[in-house]
């Protein structure tokens, strides 16, 4: 009697066991990657056509840029997939990868409601539509995450010389990824600083319009690294290898010239490869 | 269109096409925390009716030990966890990490206090219901903790129903030790969690809608089985009401 | 009139001879009361033992303490000519509620033969006739928490008896039948005095003890005030004190 719901939960479990190998098969590799990739719909135009033609399933997780890194720095992942050059250099030189590869860019854009309260929209470079905030002390929704797209915004604060937490408690930081932040900046009205991948496939965009783009501090490069079998050798370094050779070559150029959301094209292929 | 009767359109939508994505999710989430459950089952069962039974040493420190890990918060515990799996961490060599093993692993971690709290509890009051009547019987304590697990199977059952409902609504755990992997590791929570950081909120909101319907149907046949089976055994106690009592 | 079933508990082959039951000095407290008090008495080991006294008076504890419930603070007590302590002889206790396991009355009894490590091949014939002795055959699938009353003490009975105890305890095992109910669970606990067992009973029922006891220890206050043969006692009072009782004057 007892007997009959354990005999039932051991079937289940022995599914579970079943399930997982069936798709266990060993030919994946891992890519640690940020959210705003992942959410701009991009791996699931691109990662399908590599693994038609080579039969290498691409397993993405999307996390922080922080925590992308940190993950590959375990070696929990085979190949990295972030937008923070400075990270990523540092990522190689310390030995965790074989080499850093330009893939693509897109820009940073600064987006607001419709009404724009601080007049941002007035101003042309990104230094003034900063201080129009500060200024007007009008909301402005941080990421607060020490992701690529956070370390730009603080950047972009010191090169306009305000220090935005000190001005007080319209500057919110939300600890939180991209879509969080979005929708968080939607729901009190507060300006906020997104990629444009993100914001063009984001789905809950109210009433808000882009308030300030096109500068040139607002650019957004992306690198590709395989993390080094050297320091993991349990890495799948062939298999990887393939991977960041197709991402920078040709094939993948064009796919990631091709993705469009829109009409609109996201991501800038700049390798400089192609073979 | 409100975004609650959006988010209903959807979860119809998505439930009548059968989508094949949805499908694997669902089944996934469920092989995922039942099999939490039953191991948590394994566990914590004889814990409790060990703690139920025998005034071991230590055993006051265990039952604040487990009543504390019962506000375990779920990312905590993918945080340890995946620290624990990572290729950087002990356990590493294993390659667990990323994959369904894991989630189950978290999890199990989450829902064993559950169990056992509860299981305790119940356990205590059978105990002391029985435990004079089982002496009369001379039986070793074995014997006693098998008998009242037996007798209390019903509700027991509601132990493990609310391991069910902590493991399948939680997102904290999965979300760090599975990676949320497209058809890999992606549950109903991990998959809400990602169509909310996109805005497409009717979307989340119907994905919650078809998870709620599956807690539902689950805590509904848990509830239907113990009614059945209540009515089998006789589950009202004798209560000696009437001083004089039909022969 | 046979016994069945096979010795629980006990030391295999060793026959503890008549079991008697000796009190030695016996004394049980509880928070600070004394429930029972420098009991010494002998118990015969044939027939039929009433235990009888007001509310109170700790019958109950001592049926407990003589089927091993509860360990006296002071002073043992004793079974048969070697003074075996209570776990090692082959007894079987019905508690004032007995509790029934929830499964059906045959389970019940299935129960009971498992612990006295009945032979599976033998369970079925045996778990027969004590439904049938029992008259409860005709409920044997029903679930044991559905019997009435009556049909309960029968079960916990036959589930003390299937044992097959040499000794058997009984906690007012009338208390809160009626008249039929009352009748068979009597006639069942002849029975078992017949086929040679030992019966220690408690109860408030005078007439009970004209019909069933040899002999009766009447407890006041945790104290033996009489003991002896049943219709001596009770025809002739040897305290006051009993006199009382028997008359219902006595005041607690």
């Amino acid at each position: 009697m007892v007997m009959r719901p354990l005999v039932s939960l051991a079937l289940l479990a022995l599914l579970v066991l079943a399930g997982t190998s069936a798709s266990a098969q060993d030919r994946y590799i891992m890519v640690a990657s940020t959210t705003s990739t992942q959410n701009s719909g991009l791996f699931d135009y691109l990662l399908p056509k590599f693994e038609d033609k080579t039969g290498i399933a691409v397993r993405v997780i999307a996390v922080g840029t922080g925590q992308a890194i940190r993950l590959a720095r375990n070696g929990d992942a085979d190949v990295l997939f972030v937008h923070h050059k400075p990270s990523e250099e540092a990522f190689v030189a310390d030995g965790f990868g074989i080499a850093r590869h330009d893939v693509m860019y897109n820009d940073f854009i600064l987006v607001g409601p419709q009404s724009d309260p601080a007049g941002v929209t007035a101003h042309d470079g990104v230094d003034e539509a900063l201080r129009a905030i500060a200024a007007a002390e009008i909301p402005f929704a941080s990421r607060g995450d020490d992701s690529g797209t956070h370390k730009r915004e603080q950047s972009l604060w010191a090169a306009a010389d305000i220090d935005p937490k000190a001005h007080g408690d319209w500057y919110r930081e939300t600890g939180a990824g991209m879509g969080a932040t979005l929708n968080t900046a939607v729901g009190m009205g507060a300006y906020t600083m997104t990629d444009r991948g993100t914001w063009l496939a984001f789905g809950n965009k109210a009433d808000y319009t882009i308030v300030a783009q096109g500068d040139a501090r607002l650019f957004n490069q992306y690198g590709i690294i395989a993390v080094s079998p050297e320091k993991f050798p349990h890495v799948k370094a062939d298999m990887a290898k393939r991977f960041v050779d197709w991402i920078i070559s040709v094939p993948g150029q064009s796919l990631i010239a091709r993705y469009k959301r829109d009409g609109e094209q996201l991501f800038f292929p700049n390798s400089g490869g192609g073979s | 269109m409100n975004p609650f009767e959006q988010a209903l359109s959807e979860a119809w939508g998505l439930l009548v096409h059968g989508d094949a994505a949805l499908f694997d999710i669902v089944t996934l989430s469920l092989q995922v925390s039942l099999t939490a459950v039953a191991i948590a089952a394994l566990i914590g069962l004889p814990l409790a009716a060990l703690l139920a039974i025998h005034r071991f040493p230590g055993r006051g420190a265990v039952i604040v030990a487990m009543n504390a890990l019962l506000g375990l918060p779920p990312v905590v515990v993918g945080l340890i966890v995946y620290l624990m799996l990572s290729r950087a961490g002990p356990l590493g060599e294993w390659g667990l990490l990323f994959t369904p093993t894991a989630m189950v692993i978290a999890q199990s971690i989450l829902v064993t206090p559950i169990v056992t709290a509860i299981a305790h509890r119940t356990l205590e009051d059978f105990h002391a219901e029985y435990a004079e009547e089982l002496a009369c019987f001379r039986m070793s304590r074995w014997e006693v903790g098998l008998t009242l697990l037996r007798e209390a199977r019903l509700s027991l059952a509601t132990a493990l129903a609310a391991g069910f409902g902590r493991a399948v609504a939680e997102v904290g755990a999965v979300m760090i030790v599975g990676g949320n992997i497209d058809g890999i590791t992606r549950v109903m929570t991990t998959a809400i969690a990602l169509e909310t950081s996109k805005g497409d909120l009717a979307l989340a909101l119907g994905l919650g809608l078809v998870l709620l319907a599956i807690a539902l149907g689950v805590n509904a046949l848990a509830f239907a089985l113990r009614a059945l089976a209540a009515r089998h055994a006789g589950e009202e106690r004798h209560a000696p009401t009437a001083l004089i009592q039909k022969g | 009139m046979p016994r069945d079933g096979i010795i629980t508990g006990g030391v295999p082959g060793v026959d503890p001879g008549p079991l008697g039951a000796t009190l030695d000095g016996l004394g049980v407290h509880r928070r600070g009361r004394a429930i029972l008090r420098d009991l010494n008495a002998d118990l015969s080991g044939h027939g039929v033992t009433a235990v009888i006294g007001p509310n109170g008076a700790g019958k109950s504890t001592l049926i407990k303490v003589l089927g091993g419930l509860i360990r006296p603070d002071q002073g043992r007590v004793g079974w048969g000519p070697d003074g075996l302590p209570p776990g090692a002889v082959p007894q079987a206790i019905l508690l004032q509620q007995p509790v029934l396991l929830r499964r059906t009355t045959r389970a019940n009894l299935v129960f009971a033969a498992k612990r006295a490590r009945i032979a599976r091949a033998d369970q079925p014939a045996l778990i027969d006739h004590w439904l049938g002795k029992a008259g409860l055959s005709l409920l044997a699938e029903s679930p044991a928490r559905r019997l009435s009353g009556g049909e309960q003490r029968r079960l916990a009975l036959a589930r003390a008896l299937i044992l097959g105890p040499r000794v058997l305890l009984l906690d007012e095992p009338g208390a809160g039948l009626d008249p039929s109910a009352l009748r068979a669970v009597e006639a069942l606990v002849m029975e078992a005095t017949a086929s040679g067992i030992k019966v220690v009973l408690s109860t408030h029922d005078l007439g009970q003890v004209r019909r069933m006891a040899d002999d009766l220890l009447f407890l006041n206050a945790g104290q033996i005030d009489a003991l002896g043969p049943a219709s001596d006692l009770m025809d002739a009072p040897p305290t006051k004190t009993f006199d009382a009782f028997l008359k219902g004057d006595l005041l607690w």
